[in-house]
This record gives structure tokens, C-alpha cells and sequence, in this order.
């Protein structure tokens, strides 16, 4: 038997005209003469400042003049045609722009010089795949590499990402699901351990496992350091998403008489499951990085290492700090390619979090969608076609029960 | 039919509605309930064990061990007076570059800006709070240090009858080389402001993005521009958002370390003027002096550390409650 399926249809649109959308964000052309007109009065005023008048130098003076006789001009000519009021809304305006523009271009500036200088080290193959053990301060770019440290960011990395993500996970879910007084308090030392100084973090460590207990810095007390670091964001992270799988979902489940560990494990879980490795992606994000409670905990080497528990194993921000330190411009060189190898593996990272953690909780992707809606098919095949048995008297006495 | 035996029973014993948690009901609020006192009893540790070996330099130091400005726990002679003062002294220039730019940008990506472009500028702030600190650190050493000193230099020349601008020797002369404006707590803020800047910033723009759309649309039919209407309604609304997002850029910023290690050339004094050469932090301090400690010597470091991680503990709570307790951050608890 064919089983018709009714879905719901969006009504026909009809007749009725749809007008063209009026533009309400215009630019009227003496706006963008006023702003034209500014910046190139600004240009002008700082110029002549630096060429002639004052005894300044420097990119940054240049730009820090040009911003501020930009402001004052523009606010002059704005004020030509306007009232008061009105400058004071375009003046505004020009300002949010200019600090937006100012942070934006610092921040990719920060990013762009690390990787344009970076390039002299990069180049090399042997960069990636030699340790640091037979070169010198002095050998050539072509010897030499950062392969000790890539290994040794990521065993730290993998350690403190097998304790925080069960920890990390589980106790959001104590935070979320089971709740009560103590999950509150939990909750208040968790944020208040977010406000734990990373070098703070590191000198625990230090003098809780390697001073008294292993008495030797090893890859081990290094990723302990960065779990304790990690392990606050990513509780935080999971909390936040957690809180917004919605409750009538939470609830539904409960009426279809699903027990509470039924309930996290088929509906929550499941619901939350993109924001959730956003969260553990930001936190590996920012453990990588993480400089100063590695400082004091892993030790420094340039060989490779591949026992966490014995001997001093380097990662990669140890590792840059470790080659900035040499006068040597080969050296620095190296740094720069080391700083922007992690500044690509945390952009990198960062964009596989924003890809699967772009949509809220339990928006699904084209190809979800398309899954979910075959399942759903699927069953209500299922359903009606055993509801017929059923209704011919041929159900089996026990129908199979779908329990765990 | 078969129906009536039911109605003819007599009462059966009332079923309980109390529900016996299943199996794995049990197991999982057990195990549950272990990660999170795992969390705490690692999170204490933390904190008891910094107190407990603080405890030892701090009974020898007593209350000096705030106004002592040496540190050499050696001779018992120590104190976080000059660390402190060089601490607060980089957290408030940072914060001198942060906020305006902090403020600005996340008025412009909540009101002013909109469609793909907004939420482009949301995911690069998002990305920049990632950047690693050594990265900033880096650039600030390499590339803001000799774009700064000229700077600084004029700030100084013209501005040094204030006496935080102005950089003299020990006999009051006024420096002018190059030298005398290298790895000062100038450079070492504005560094730790263009890293805070994006904590602040999202925190701010979440803040602004929740003014209600019937209290804007208010000001717009009053008549209002639109700086009118951030100035009335966007700006007050989240004031909580701003005060929040500030104090917790103000306490990374009290607990960064290695970007400030790579950039100050460390001293033990405390040094009033911010654009001369030299200055110092607790975490700088205990990145430079952990590895030659003594047992004494490590507990003096632990109780500097004690000591910084208290005041990032005040500072955010005290943030965190303000966020919660103002009409923005109401609805997002």
C-alpha cells in the first residue's frame, strides 16, 4: 500500500504587485564631497606639519596628525551646510569609522607583518620536517626546524584536550541538566577560575607537580598547566550553548516518557553538538597559544621529544619566544616563520569553528536538512504501514520495543 | 463486553508518582556530579595551594610586603610595590587605548554598519581575541617600538612640564635619545590594549545589539539622528555592557605576561614616568625570577601571584555582576 505524505505549503503569492525596494541608506553626493574634500586637506595639513614645522617623525605621528586634522576639517565642512545637530551625528559617525578602521588595520597589520616576515623561514621545506638539535645560531635558513616543536604543541595539546573535553563537557552538563546548589556554586568557581593569570596557572604547576612530584618539566606538566587554563573556557563555552537548547525540545522528550540521561544523550547532546565543538575548538584555539604557563612548565630543547613524562619538551609559542631571544637575524627569522606557522594553525582553527559552529543550535545544514527529512519520511512509512497490520490483525503480539 | 471488571475491583493500593530513576539515570547524575566536583576540587587546589605556600614569605614580609618596592627574598628584603605600580601602570594605559577604540568599533558594527559586512567585522574581532599573546608581543618588539619612540619623544618634549610625560636622569635633565624611550610601559600598554581591545569589544557590541528596536525606533519618530538616538537610548541601555566589558579587558590586561616580558626591560623601582625606559610586572616578575628561586624565593613569587590573581578575581567579579544586574545583560542570564 502507498502511503500519501502532506506537507505543509507555502500559499500561492497571487497577483498582488510587489513594488521595488526603496533604497533608505543613501549617500548624498556633498557627503561624499565633504569626506573626500577632509581627507585630502588632511593629508595636506599633516604633510606640511612633518615636512616643514614641527620637528616630527615617525609613520604613526604622520597618521595620529592626519586623523585629527580629518576629524576637524570634516567637522567644518559638514558644519558649512548643517546645524549643530547634524555635525555632531556625522562627526560621531566618522569617528566610530575611524576607530573601527584604526583597530581593523592594527589587527591585520599584527597578523600581515608576522606572516611577511615569517616568509625568509617558511620557504624551506627542512623548516617543517628538521629539529633545531645539529644548527647553530649561525647556520643558514636551509638547516634547521621547527618539527620538534610542531610534535610537542600537539602531544601538549592532545593531553590537555583529553582531560578538558570529558571533564569540560561533563560538568557543563552537571551545570545544565542535573543543576541545584551545588551546580551553582560550581558554576561561580568556574567563572572565577577564568580570571586565573596564565603565569599564575603555570607557577602551580610548577610547584605542585614538577617541584614535588616529578621533579623534572616534562611535555606532561606543560599540558596539565594548559588545562588548567583550557579547562575554565571551554566549561564556560559548553554552559553558554547548553542554555540554549530550547526547553520545549528537553521537554518533549520527557513526555515521550524518555528518562533524564535518555533526554541528554538523544536530544541535547545531539542539539548542541555544533556549538559544542565550537566551544572545544575556541579553547584549543587559545591553549595553543598559550605562552607563559608553558614558560615555566615544559622546559626548552631543540630536539625532538616524544615522552611526555620525561624530559623537556618544546611547543611552538615556547619555541618562538625561545628564537627571538637570539640577537642572530637568522634566528629571528626563525621565530617569525615559527610565530606564523601557530598564527595559520589558530586562524585555521578558528575558521573550522566559525564553519560548524555558524548556525545556532539545531539549524541545520542543506544536507541535514535533507537527511532529516528522509528520516522522518522513513518513519512515517514505518508507522502507517504497521498501524495497517495492526488494523488487519496481523500485529504481532509484542511489537519490538526500541530500547537501549 | 468486557469493560465493567474494572469499575467493580475494589480500590487498588494508590500507585506512587514518585518516579526511581532508572539505571543509567543513577550513573549519569553520578558521574555527573563527579566531573563537577573534579572542577572544583582542581579549581580549589588551585587556590588553596597558591595561599597555603604564599603563606610562608608572606608571615616573614608582613604588611611591608605591599610598600617594599626590592625583591630579593634572599636577604628577606621584598616586596610588589615596584611590580604593582608597573602592573596598574600598563593595565590603565592600555585601557587609555583600548576603550575609545573598543567603544567606537562596536558602536560601528552595531549601529552603523550592517548586512555582510557587519558580520564579517564580528568574526575578525572574534578571531583577533585568538590571536596568541608571543604574536603581539612579536610586533611590538619588531615593529611598534621604533614607530613609537618618535612619538614619544614629542609627547615628551611638549608635554613634559606634566610630570608623567616627561623623561629626565637621575638629576632632573631632560633625555632626548632614542635609548631613553626603548621597552617603556608606553610600548608594553598600548600592546596590551590592541589584545584586550577585542575581548571588550564583543562583550560591548552584545550589549549594544540588545537596545530593544521599539525604544530606537521611539527616538527616530522623535525626530532624532542617529547619534541622538545612540546617545538616548543605545548608550544607556548598555551601560552594563560598557562598565563589564572594560573591567574584564582590565583584568587580562593586569594578568598578561609575555607580550610585557618581551617588551619592558625590567627594573625595581617605581617609575613615574611611563614613557621612559623601564618598567615591570607581577607576572613579568615571576616569568624572570621563577627558575633561580630558592623554596623562599618561590613562595615570595607565589604570594605576587596571589596577589594579582586577587585582584583579577575582584575585578571580574565585580564586572560579571554588573553585566548581569543591568538591563542589557538581564535577559542573557
Amino acid at each position: 500500500m502507498t502511503t500519501e505524505i502532506i506537507r505543509t505549503q507555502r500559499p500561492e503569492p497571487g497577483d498582488t504587485p510587489v513594488g521595488p525596494r526603496r533604497a533608505i541608506r543613501a549617500i548624498r553626493v556633498d557627503d561624499r564631497f565633504n569626506l573626500l574634500g577632509a581627507a585630502g586637506a588632511a593629508i595636506a595639513i599633516a604633510t606640511l606639519l612633518f615636512g616643514w614645522i614641527t620637528p616630527l617623525s615617525g609613520v604613526v605621528g604622520w597618521a595620529i596628525i592626519a586623523l585629527l586634522a580629518f576629524i576637524g576639517v570634516y567637522a567644518v565642512l559638514v558644519g558649512l551646510s548643517a546645524d549643530r545637530i547634524e555635525v555632531m551625528d556625522r562627526v560621531m559617525t566618522v569617528l566610530f569609522a575611524t576607530a573601527g578602521t584604526v583597530l581593523f588595520s592594527a589587527l591585520i597589520f599584527v597578523v600581515a607583518f608576522t606572516l611577511t616576515r615569517g616568509q625568509e623561514a617558511l620557504p624551506h621545506l627542512t623548516f617543517f620536517f628538521e629539529t633545531m638539535q645539529v644548527t647553530g645560531p649561525l647556520d643558514p635558513l636551509t638547516q634547521g626546524g621547527i618539527f620538534h616543536a610542531v610534535v610537542g604543541t600537539l602531544i601538549q595539546i592532545g593531553i590537555a584536550l583529553a582531560v578538558t573535553i570529558p571533564l569540560g563537557i561533563t560538568t557543563a552538563l552537571f551545570l545544565n541538566e542535573v543543576g541545584g546548589r551545588f551546580a551553582r556554586f560550581v558554576r561561580t568557581i568556574s567563572d572565577a577560575m577564568t580570571a586565573l593569570p596564565s603565569i599564575v596557572a603555570g607557577l602551580f604547576v610548577y610547584s605542585a607537580i614538577i617541584l614535588l612530584i616529578t621533579h623534572q618539566r616534562s611535555g606532561f606538566a606543560a599540558a596539565m598547566a594548559i588545562s588548567v587554563m583550557m579547562l575554565p573556557i571551554i566549561i564556560r563555552a559548553s554552559d553558554v550553548v547548553l542554555r540554549l537548547v530550547p526547553g520545549n525540545l528537553r521537554e518533549a522528550a520527557y513526555a515521550l516518557g524518555s528518562s533524564r540521561w535518555k533526554t541528554v544523550w538523544t536530544v541535547v547532546l545531539p542539539t548542541a553538538r555544533s556549538g559544542l565543538v565550537t566551544a572545544v575548538i575556541l579553547g584549543t584555539a587559545r591553549g595553543i597559544g598559550e605562552t607563559s604557563p608553558v614558560l615555566l612548565t615544559s622546559g626548552i630543547t631543540s630536539s625532538l621529544n616524544l615522552n611526555p613524562f620525561s624530559g623537556p619538551m618544546i611547543s611552538l609559542p615556547l619555541q618562538v619566544f625561545d628564537f627571538v631571544k637570539s640577537p642572530e637575524p637568522n634566528m629571528i627569522a626563525r621565530g617569525f616563520g615559527t610565530a606564523a606557522v601557530l598564527l595559520l594553525v589558530v586562524i585555521t582553527l578558528f575558521s573550522i569553528a566559525r564553519v560548524i559552529g555558524g548556525r545556532g543550535p539545531g539549524i541545520l545544514s542543506d544536507r541535514q536538512q535533507r537527511a532529516t527529512r528522509d528520516a522522518s519520511i522513513r518513519d512515517i512509512q514505518r508507522i502507517t504501514i504497521s498501524n495497517d497490520r495492526r488494523l488487519r490483525g496481523t500485529a504481532p503480539a509484542h511489537p519490538k520495543e526500541d530500547t537501549p | 463486553m468486557s469493560s465493567m471488571p474494572l469499575a467493580t475491583e475494589p480500590d487498588q493500593i494508590r500507585r506512587s508518582l514518585l518516579s526511581r530513576p532508572s539505571r543509567s539515570d543513577t550513573t549519569f547524575r553520578v558521574v555527573a556530579r563527579a566531573a563537577g566536583v573534579t572542577t572544583v576540587g582542581i579549581m580549589l587546589a588551585v587556590g588553596v595551594f597558591l595561599a597555603a605556600r604564599a603563606g610562608d614569605a608572606l608571615v616573614v614580609a608582613g604588611p611591608g610586603f605591599l610598600f617594599e618596592t626590592e625583591w630579593s627574598p634572599e636577604t628577606q628584603v621584598f616586596g610588589i610595590a615596584a611590580v604593582l605600580f608597573g602592573t596598574v601602570s600598563i593595565a590603565v594605559i592600555a585601557m587609555a587605548v583600548a576603550v575609545p577604540l573598543a567603544l567606537g568599533t562596536s558602536l560601528l558594527i552595531s549601529e552603523v554598519l550592517g548586512g555582510r559586512l557587519r558580520g564579517l567585522l564580528i568574526s575578525l574581532v572574534d578571531l583577533m581575541a585568538a590571536v596568541p599573546s608571543v604574536v603581539f608581543g612579536l610586533w611590538g618588539v619588531f615593529f611598534l617600538q621604533a614607530a613609537v619612540i618618535p612619538v614619544s619623544a614629542w609627547i615628551s618634549t611638549y608635554f613634559g612640564w606634566i610630570p608623567v610625560f616627561a623623561v629626565t636622569d637621575g638629576s632632573g635633565d631632560r633625555l632626548t635619545e632614542a635609548s631613553a624611550f626603548t621597552s617603556s610601559a608606553f610600548i608594553a600598554g598600548i600592546v596590551v590594549g590592541l589584545m584586550i581591545v577585542p575581548t571588550q569589544t564583543s562583550v560591548m557590541r552584545e550589549a549594544f545589539s540588545q537596545a530593544p528596536v521599539g525604544e530606537r525606533e521611539a527616538a527616530f519618530a522623535l525626530g532624532s539622528t542617529r547619534w541622538g538616538m545612540i546617545r538616548s537610548v543605545v548608550l544607556p541601555f548598555g551601560r552594563g555592557g560598557i562598565i563589564g566589558g572594560t573591567m574584564l579587558g582590565l583584568g587580562r590586561a593586569l594578568g598578561e605576561t609575555i607580550a610585557i616580558y618581551m617588551i619592558i626591560s625590567p627594573i625595581f623601582t617605581i617609575n613615574w614616568q611611563v614613557l621612559k625606559s623601564g618598567s615591570n610586572s607581577v607576572s613579568a616578575l615571576i616569568a624572570l625570577r621563577y627558575g633561580e628561586a630558592s623554596a623562599f624565593g618561590l613562595s615570595a613569587l607565589m604570594a605576587a601571584g596571589l596577589v594579582l590573581f586577587l585582584i583579577t578575581l575582584v575585578i571580574n567579579f565585580t564586572a560579571s555582576s554588573i553585566v548581569s544586574r543591568s538591563r542589557s545583560g538581564a535577559e542573557s542570564q
